[in-house]
Formats: C-alpha cells, structure tokens, sequence
C-alpha cells in the first residue's frame, strides 16, 4: 500500500473518531462548546440527597439551566447549590426551587416555580424559598410510623 | 578522553581491547582478554564456536556490558562512554550481522538508505544515487526493490555489507560472513572486503570459524580458545605457531571416539566396555 | 514446600523485573520521543495499523455488543414496565464501560500481539542490535510510534464504537420492540452527562497507552527472559504473555480508574 494512501485511510479514520467523539460530547453529553449566556443563582437546602453537578433545572418541564456547583455551609448545616440559568429566563425573587426526582427511582433535578414578584433576581443572588429532597426511606417510615416524630 | 586520543594516534590501533572480562550470570565467558586492532587492516577473530567470539564483538559494539576492562574503540573508552557519545562513534562504524538482520518491513533499498534518512540532510536524489553506488558495489543493483525475505542466503549478507559502508564508516565489522554459503559465493564476499580495505582504507574486523577465508583476507589473526585469546599473529606466524591448541585447531584434529569407529558405536548404543 | 516457596519467589521476582523494564522502556521512549528530529509519519503509518485496520471489527463487535446490550436490558426493564430507561441503560453501559474497555480487549488481540511478534522477531533477528549498531534508537523508532498511534487510536475506536453500539441498541429497542424513539433518545441524553463521556475518554486513553506499552515491552525485552533464547517458539510464548497481561492490566485499570474517578 502506498503512502498516499495509508495518510488518506489514516485520516478518515481520525475524522469518523473525532466526528463520533463530538457526537458523544455534545449530543449526549450536552456539552456546548458555544458557551449559552447565562447568570448564576444559589439556593440554599437542608437536604439535597442525590443531587449532582450537571443536574437539570426545570421549569414547567422544559430544561432552563443546570446545577453548576454544590458547596456544604459548615455554619448553618446547609447545601448551597449553584444553578446557573439561561440569561433568557427570569428568576422573580419570591420563585421556589424545589428538588424532584424523575420517576420513583430515576435522577434528581431542580424544580423552579416562578414567583409573583415584579422584582427579578440577578447573578449571584440567591433564591429564597427552597423546599429540600424528600427521600423515600423518610416518607416509607413516616407512612408506617405515623408523623415521623423522633421520639417514636 | 584528550589522552587516549593521542594514544591511539600513536599506537595506530583503532581498537585496544584491555582485561576484559564477561560474566553470564555466574558463568565466565570471556576471560582477562587483550586485543589491538591495527587501523587499515584486516583483523579476523577465529574460534570454534562457544568459544566466546561472538560475546567479544557484542562487547565491542557496545551492545554489551562488560564485567570488567575497559574497550577503547576510535579513542573512546566505550564501556564508559554516555550514550550519545557511543552514538556518535556507531556513525563512523557499520556492522554487517550472521543472519544479515535486514529490517523485514523495508525493501533492501529502504534498508540502505535508512542511516542516510536518519543521519544526513541529503536532498532524495543523492540518496538514491548513493544507495545503487553501494549496491553496485556488492553487485546487487538488481535487487534495489526486493523484500529481504526473497533474497538468498549470499544475497542477505551482500545487501547487509552494502547497508553497513554506507555511511563510509572508518570500522567495518563483518560476522561469519562465509557461513552457511557455498565456496564461489564466500569466495566473492572475501574479494570484497579486500577491496573495502584497499580502495576505501577502512579497518575491518571479520569473525569467523572458516580457516580458508580467514588466511585468504587477513592481515593479522586472532585464535580464540575458551574465553581467552590464544594468539595473535600475521597469517604466517600463526601457520607456524607451537602453540598446540592453535595447531589443533589448524589442522582440525577430531575428537579421538570419532575416530575409533568401533568404540564410538558401541558408545551410541550404550555398550560399555 | 521450600521447592514451592522458591517457585514463587521467582515468578514474583520475575514479575516485579518485567513491571520495572516497562516502566523503563516507557521513560526511555518518552525522553527518546522528546529529541528533534520529529518524524510523523511513522506515527501515522502505525495509526493506520492499529487504528484505521482496526474499524471494521470495531465496528462488528461495537453494533453487537449494542444489540445484545439493548435487548438483556429490555427483557430486564419490561419485568417493571419501566422500557423507558432502555436508552439511558445503554448508553451509560457503553459509554462508561463496555466502550473503553471491549475495544481495549479488542485492539490486545488484533494489534497488541502483531506489535509484540513484530519486536520479538526483530529481536531475535538481531535487527534490534542492528539499529543500535547504525545509532538509529530503537525506542524512538520501533517503540515511540506505536505508542503514541495507541494513545490516539484507542480513544478515537473507543468513539466510534460507543456510537455503532448505541445504534446497535436503538435499533433493539426501537425498531425491534417499538420503545418510543423520544423516550429512548431523551433517556439517553438526561442520563449521559458530560462527566461520562469524559470517563469514557480518560480510560481509553489509559487503555491505549498500557496495551501498547506493555506489548511492545513483551517483545523488545524477550532477549532477557526464558523465552529469548528460543527463537520462533520464544516468540509465540511472549506474545502469548503480552496479551494475558495486557487484557489483565486493562480490567484492572478499568475497575482503578472507575474508583478513582466516579
């Protein structure tokens, strides 16, 4: 086989690589590499068991941002959670995050409801009503031993 | 290293070999050697085998580390050079192997051409003329764009030759290259490292166990026996030599049982007398 | 039980010496890779082996392996009516495992143990002698390349079998047993993060560089094991060696870099 030929096999070779790389990244792993516009809001939870870096914000069903970053407050015992949000969306300061999980046993995601207020939030502001992860082991034994008070 | 560069230009010897010793293991294969290769010369290194030769050229080429001694090779002491200094000194050496060694991916042209590719800025067209000027020499012009697999036994170590001159090494070392090949064929190779040392004053050092070949090219011999050398001398000199090991090896003195028809059957088939 | 004891010590011994000579050949050839001249081309001729000559088996065993995949996790998700996960099973199952390391195992078999019989041949030759003898680094020429076509092939096949694999299972659970195409793609991407696929990527990059490193260990160093002074039977027993090994060192990368990197 000539040279010729092995840099022009060589090379289809790497494109289908490379081609089926960049489906993998972005069209599966939703990676953009045009970066959306966007602006961060923290949300702080007593409980967000499960949830992940890269997980969904929803509103009304439709993906509006992702969970960039989760830190743990040492103070208060809280997570604060970053979301950041597509710059065309609008956060009212009395909207309520809320994390949900897909299904009984499927992945956990952030719920925003939107709030009534004029007043919009802006980059590095922080969303006050939250409502934390409802775990199901909490809910089983509530269930069977009734109101869940510690002293059962 | 100035030093023994002077040394080497008075001495004239292009290779000074001094108490070398090889251990395999716990196994001494070379034993407390001395060696001078005179420059421009033909030097041949014969024994039989398991004698050690082939250990004292890997030695030689660096390719191994010796136990103890030193082997100045062009006046660098090899077994202490750094590597790009042993480098520096395989540029001005070619090496011809037994089995030829020819890369089995590359055509016999591609073989020879790879230290010019490798080592020189020459624009394709003087490689290539350079290439057919060597393989012209070893009278292979016609199997530039052969495989080594399809070449003969004769035709390996001719195309081996033309690969190890040609960067027009000052050392030229040759192993075995009559064994294995029919006399006309051995007989041409040997007109040909006549001709290197003649016209291109190269320093050869051929290894071989073949008595004829080596009395026909050689300038001075060196018998080996056992790990050690047992003499070095002009060709006449070891002709002549009382040494009785050196004698026996001359005159291919058999083991006696050979000769003993009688006992020696009686040995294969496990009669004791 | 001495006789068993000095047994072991040895193959352990030997063991440690074979980890330390390919630790070594792995320096050498890096610090040998890094001196001018550069050459590309032998780099790209030996992509060409190891990874272009490589596609179509890829390829058959990627839509396979996808096929199979798609309908053990069917059978499985239909016993909870939850065939709606089928996607996100597959490809998480692809991407972060079977991708790297099937085609890891299949790059052992195909090019690993050619690059190691090559070597081995070639030190038995003495074409390994012969190119030191022409101050021609066997590392830099034998060895460099192939490593470094290994780094960039093992990723680039890991990729294009992670996607013949993925249609393999669409065409299972889509065509096959009519899951909806929306569940199954949305199933796909909402599990599928970007973390995944970068997994995916950090281990077929360390697939590609073991199995090349450790085949073509196999072969250059024969000379100083058993098997050197037995010429073409050597030569079997080393690659025979290479791929036991590197297939071993693949799986246990494997489960060391999924614990190590979640």
């Amino acid at each position: 086989m000539s040279k010729f030929n092995i840099q022009l096999v060589t090379g289809i070779f790497v494109a289908l690589g490379i081609a089926a790389f960049t489906y993998a990244a972005v069209n599966i792993g939703g990676v953009s590499f045009r970066e959306q516009p966007s602006y961060t809001l923290k949300a702080r939870f007593t409980s967000i068991s499960g949830l992940r870096t890269g997980a969904v914000v929803e509103a009304a069903g439709v993906r509006i941002g992702t969970v960039s970053n989760i830190e743990f407050d040492p103070e208060t015992y809280e997570a604060v959670v970053s979301l950041r949000i597509n710059q065309n969306v609008p956060v009212q300061e009395d909207a309520i995050a809320a994390i949900r999980t897909q299904g009984i046993i499927g992945e956990k995601y952030v719920k925003l409801t939107p709030g009534g207020f004029d007043e919009l939030l802006e980059d590095g502001d922080e969303i006050l009503e939250t409502e934390s992860a409802v775990s199901l082991e909490e809910l089983v034994s509530k269930y069977i031993f009734g109101g869940g008070s510690s002293s059962q | 290293m100035s030093s023994s560069t002077a040394n080497h230009g008075v001495t004239g010897n292009a290779i000074e070999v001094r108490n070398l010793t090889v251990d395999y293991g716990t196994r001494r294969i070379l034993t407390d050697i001395d060696l001078d290769i005179p420059s421009g010369k033909v030097s041949v290194i014969m024994g039989g085998s398991g004698t050690g030769k082939s250990t004292l050229l890997r030695c030689i080429l660096g390719l191994k580390q010796p136990t103890a001694g030193s082997i100045h090779v062009l006046g660098t002491d090899i077994t202490k050079a750094s590597t790009r200094q042993l480098y520096q000194l395989r540029k001005q050496t070619g090496v011809a192997f037994q089995g030829g060694a020819l890369f089995s991916s590359m055509t016999v042209g591609e073989n020879i051409q790879l230290a010019l590719r490798e080592h020189t800025e020459l624009d394709e067209n003087t490689i290539q003329i350079m290439t057919r000027i060597k393989l012209d020499m070893v009278n292979m012009l016609h199997a530039e764009h052969m495989m080594p697999s399809e070449l003969s036994g004769g035709m390996t170590k001719r195309a081996a030759l033309a690969r190890a001159i040609v960067m027009d090494p000052k050392l030229l070392f040759f192993d075995e290259p009559s064994a294995g090949l029919d006399p006309s064929t051995s007989a041409e190779l040997d007109e040909l490292i006549l001709m290197l040392r003649d016209s291109l004053k190269m320093t050869i050092v051929v290894v071989t166990h073949e008595l004829e070949s080596a009395f026909k090219i050689a300038d001075r011999i060196s018998i080996m026996g056992k790990g050690t050398i047992l003499a070095t001398d002009t060709p006449e000199g070891i002709r002549t030599s009382s040494n009785p090991e050196v004698q026996g090896l001359l005159h291919r003195k058999p083991r006696t049982s050979v000769l003993d028809t009688e006992a020696h059957l009686k040995a294969l088939m496990g009669v004791r007398s | 039980m001495i006789k068993a004891l000095e047994t072991l010590g040895a193959t352990v011994l030997e063991s440690l010496e074979m980890i330390g000579r390919t630790f070594n050949l792995l320096l050498v050839t890096v610090w040998e890779m890094l001196q001018p001249p550069y050459r590309f081309y032998p780099i790209v001729r030996q992509m060409y082996f190891i990874g272009a000559r490589s596609i179509s088996l890829i390829v058959i065993s990627g839509v396979t392996i996808g096929m199979v995949l798609g309908l053990q996790f069917y059978y499985i998700l239909e016993r909870f009516g939850s065939t709606d996960l089928l996607g996100s099973g597959v490809a998480l199952g692809v991407i972060r495992e079977l991708g790297p390391v099937m085609t890891a195992l299949m790059v052992v078999g195909r090019a690993g143990s050619a690059i190691t019989a090559e070597l081995g041949i070639m030190r038995t030759t003495n074409q390994i002698d012969a190119l030191e003898c022409m101050a021609i680094s066997p590392d830099k020429f034998l060895v460099g390349p192939k490593v470094i076509a290994g780094i960039l092939s093992v990723p680039l096949l890991t990729h294009i079998f992670d996607f013949v694999a993925l249609f393999g299972g669409y065409f299972v659970g889509v065509v096959m047993f009519s899951v909806p195409e929306g569940s199954y793609m949305n199933g796909m991407v909402d599990a599928v993060q970007w973390v995944d696929v970068r997994l995916g990527l950090v281990k077929s990059l360390i697939f590609g560089l073991l199995v090349t490193l450790i085949c073509a260990a196999q072969g250059y160093y024969m000379h100083l094991t058993k098997a050197g002074s037995q010429g073409a039977e050597g030569v079997s027993f080393v690659t025979t060696n290479a791929v036991v090994l590197s297939s071993i060192s693949v799986l246990f990368a494997d489960f060391l870099i999924g614990a190590l990197l979640q």
